[in-house]
């Protein structure tokens, strides 16, 4: 039903040493896909800042357009069978998970074609086949949800890997302090990924945390930690595979911060005043997607046109997406009361 | 069938479970080398190892959220807290996580958890550690809430509860560990929503849960020698609630007292009344009644401890006000 897509978890898995031996016919290949991935990202979430303008989507928000080099770099280094737990900001991670532009445009749009079946939204998406573990919406919240997987695969004893995501504006929150707790005590297989974008919501860092170094915390909880910048998508990759590695043969947890910025507002509503047109322009010099693709035409000698009619390709399967959703039915009535308990005999309506 | 106490009932009812599956454990502060802050779990550390009886640090929200995401993917988790006073510092994954996970993830996601611990008040323990939050976790929907309060009951209802696949909030009377009781061996499972009749009447129906159901039998007694008889009606799982096993009871005595531990504002109570009038209306002989604790924070004082908290003279008051006898 799907427009066939390459995706950052399908692509091959290489550590850092072997990245830097690749041959740049390899690294042009890699970074095409991920390029690709990097512009569906995009791409989409223009989409829906279209249709959200239009009317045509509800509730809240959140476009992580600027970010993409983070969840695409860091879930390439993935297996099938490892996890990843998000933000209300994850877009991006579910596609870069394997979900489609078509499942992400029907579940804001609140159709059953969706990936949470429309009873979710913009803020919760979710697969188990993928194992994306949601889209949430309680800053923090999640963080403790993710060690319990990670958990999980250690009682288990499977060699999953867990990826937990979440913004600078998690850091000061309860949650976050638990459940990175716990995983250094426990040592459990995840990779704790900051997408310090600099700012939680309107409040710039320097405001909200007393350290800025957000990984200076790991020492407190006895485990690793990566701190690099997040606008080159192979930096990205090269620095998660690192930490996924600790994760999945050594099972010890990292915490990683990645600096990045986010283009838009936090959400819809917001004009962004709270900082300068000029910060944002010099950000956007490092916007992942001008970076990547002047790394391929430049130094990976990958043609003009080859780029175009990728960038065509993504183009259309984006607007094949919006009408998919468009057209996809809402989610019915009597599903939704199927979904409150899974037990049959459970009645919720005579609750 | 054995005489075992509530507290022993429990742990038979978890050690029998994790027999059985492997994907149960069980998680909590001062579970396992402690053997149970009210030795609930004793000796389980000894029988299923460290692996699967897990000493956690005072962190309830870590370790709810940890149990949680355990419970997304395959295991089977009985997380304890100490007290349900402490489940408010990990609310918000309770009720932002375990509850809407299934349906936020439109069905994709099932969440086979049980939160358990005692509640209520037990003597002295001031504010803190004296509450009754039934009434915040029943009023959010995805969750199951179960109120044992009889040994046999406790058992028949953890063993159904750790077998459900959502999330499961229950709340062990803190007072009735030591009670003692038949306790039917082995296979003993009480499905949940469905209520009991602890002692059965004609003249007036006490709804009652958990540690209340004690008082209202107490209250009983004293009003059987004054020639009223009562019907004490135990739902036993407040969500989902056995609703018919009440109306059925009200509409055979047209009297009914909701009696419970905590305060009366927003409580479980009041949405048993409101359901008894909207269903019994023409059968009720007299305004519903309602007996909890008084509406103040709780003291320390043991005096003014008793004072706030139901107790069976005010019980049977309010029974014979449906009777207009008092």
């Amino acid at each position: 039903m799907d427009t066939k897509t390459t995706t950052a978890a399908s692509m091959p898995q290489r550590n850092g040493a072997q990245a830097s031996a690749e041959s740049s016919a390899e690294t042009a290949k890699l970074l095409t896909d991920l390029y690709r991935q990097m512009l569906v990202i995009r791409r989409v979430e223009e989409a829906c800042a279209k249709a959200y303008a239009q009317g045509k989507i509800g509730g809240f928000l959140h476009l992580g357009i600027g970010q993409e080099a983070v969840c695409t770099g860091a879930i390439s280094t993935l297996k099938p069978t490892d996890y990843i737990v998000c933000t209300y900001r994850s877009h991006g991670h579910y596609l870069a998970k394997g979900g489609t532009a078509k499942q992400v445009m029907a579940e804001l749009y609140g159709r059953q074609t969706g990936a949470s079946k429309g009873f979710g939204g913009s803020m919760h998406l979710f697969s188990e086949k993928l194992r994306m573990l949601g889209g949430h919406g309680i800053v923090g919240g999640h963080v403790p949800l993710a060690a319990g997987v990670a958990f999980g695969s250690k009682y288990k004893k499977t060699d999953e890997v867990t990826l937990c995501f979440f913004g600078d504006g998690s850091v000061p929150q309860g949650a976050f302090h638990e459940g990175i707790s716990l995983a250094g005590l426990w040592k459990l297989p995840i990779v704790f990924i900051c997408e310090n974008n600099q700012y939680s919501m309107g409040t710039p860092l320097y405001r909200t945390l007393a350290v800025a170094d957000v990984t200076e915390r790991a020492s407190g909880y006895g485990i690793a930690r990566q701190r690099f910048e997040g606008h080159d998508v192979l930096t990205v990759r090269e620095g998660i595979a690192e930490a996924v590695a600790r994760a999945r043969k050594d099972r010890q947890p990292t915490l990683v911060e990645v600096m990045t910025y986010r283009f838009r507002g936090h959400s819809m509503s917001d004009p962004g005043n709270y900082r300068t047109k000029d910060e944002v322009e010099e950000w956007k010099k490092r916007d992942p997607l001008v970076v990547a693709r002047d790394r391929l035409t430049r130094e990976l000698a990958v043609a003009e046109d080859k780029l175009s009619t990728l960038e065509a390709s993504v183009r259309a399967e984006v607007q094949e997406a919006v009408r998919f959703a468009d057209e996809s039915p809402p989610p019915s009535v009597e599903e939704m009361w199927k979904y409150v308990y899974s037990d049959p005999s459970t009645n919720p309506e005579k609750m | 069938m054995a005489r075992l106490s509530y507290r022993e009932a429990l742990n038979q009812a978890m050690s029998e479970e994790m027999a059985l599956d492997p994907t149960i454990f069980l998680m909590g502060e001062e579970v396992g080398h402690y053997q149970g802050a009210y030795k609930v779990s004793q000796g389980m550390l000894e029988k299923f190892g460290e692996d699967r009886v897990i000493d956690t640090p005072i962190a309830e929200c870590g370790f709810a959220g940890v149990g949680i995401g355990a419970a997304m993917t395959g295991l089977r988790p009985i997380v304890e807290f100490m007290t349900w006073n402490f489940s408010l510092v990990a609310i918000d994954q309770i009720i932002n996580n375990a509850a809407k996970l299934r349906l936020m993830s439109g069905g994709q996601f099932n969440v086979p958890i049980v939160f358990r611990g005692p509640g209520g008040a037990a003597g002295q323990l001031g504010a803190q550690h004296s509450q009754c939050l039934e009434y915040m976790y029943a009023n959010c929907p995805g969750l199951k809430v179960v109120m044992p309060a009889t040994p046999a009951d406790a058992k028949g209802l953890l063993k159904a509860a750790i077998r459900d696949n959502d999330p499961v909030v229950f709340i062990e009377g803190e007072k009735l560990y030591s009670l003692q009781d038949e306790v039917p061996d082995g296979e003993h499972l009480v499905p949940l929503g469905q209520g009991d009749i602890k002692r059965a009447g004609t003249d007036c129906t006490i709804v009652a849960w958990g540690a209340m159901v004690r008082l209202a039998l107490e209250a009983a007694v004293t009003l059987e020698a004054e020639g009223i008889s009562v019907e004490v009606v135990d739902p036993r799982t407040i969500r989902p609630l056995d609703e018919e096993l009440i109306f059925a009871s009200v509409r055979k005595t047209h009297r009914a007292l909701v009696l419970e531990e905590g305060h009366g504002i927003s409580a479980f109570g009041a949405e048993v009344v409101a359901r008894i009038q909207r269903a019994c209306f023409d059968d009720l002989d007299a305004p519903v009644e309602r007996v909890h604790r008084m509406d103040v924070p709780m003291p320390y004082a043991p005096n003014l401890e008793t004072h706030i908290s139901p107790d069976a003279p005010r019980v049977v008051d309010a029974v014979k006000r449906t009777l207009y006898r008092s």
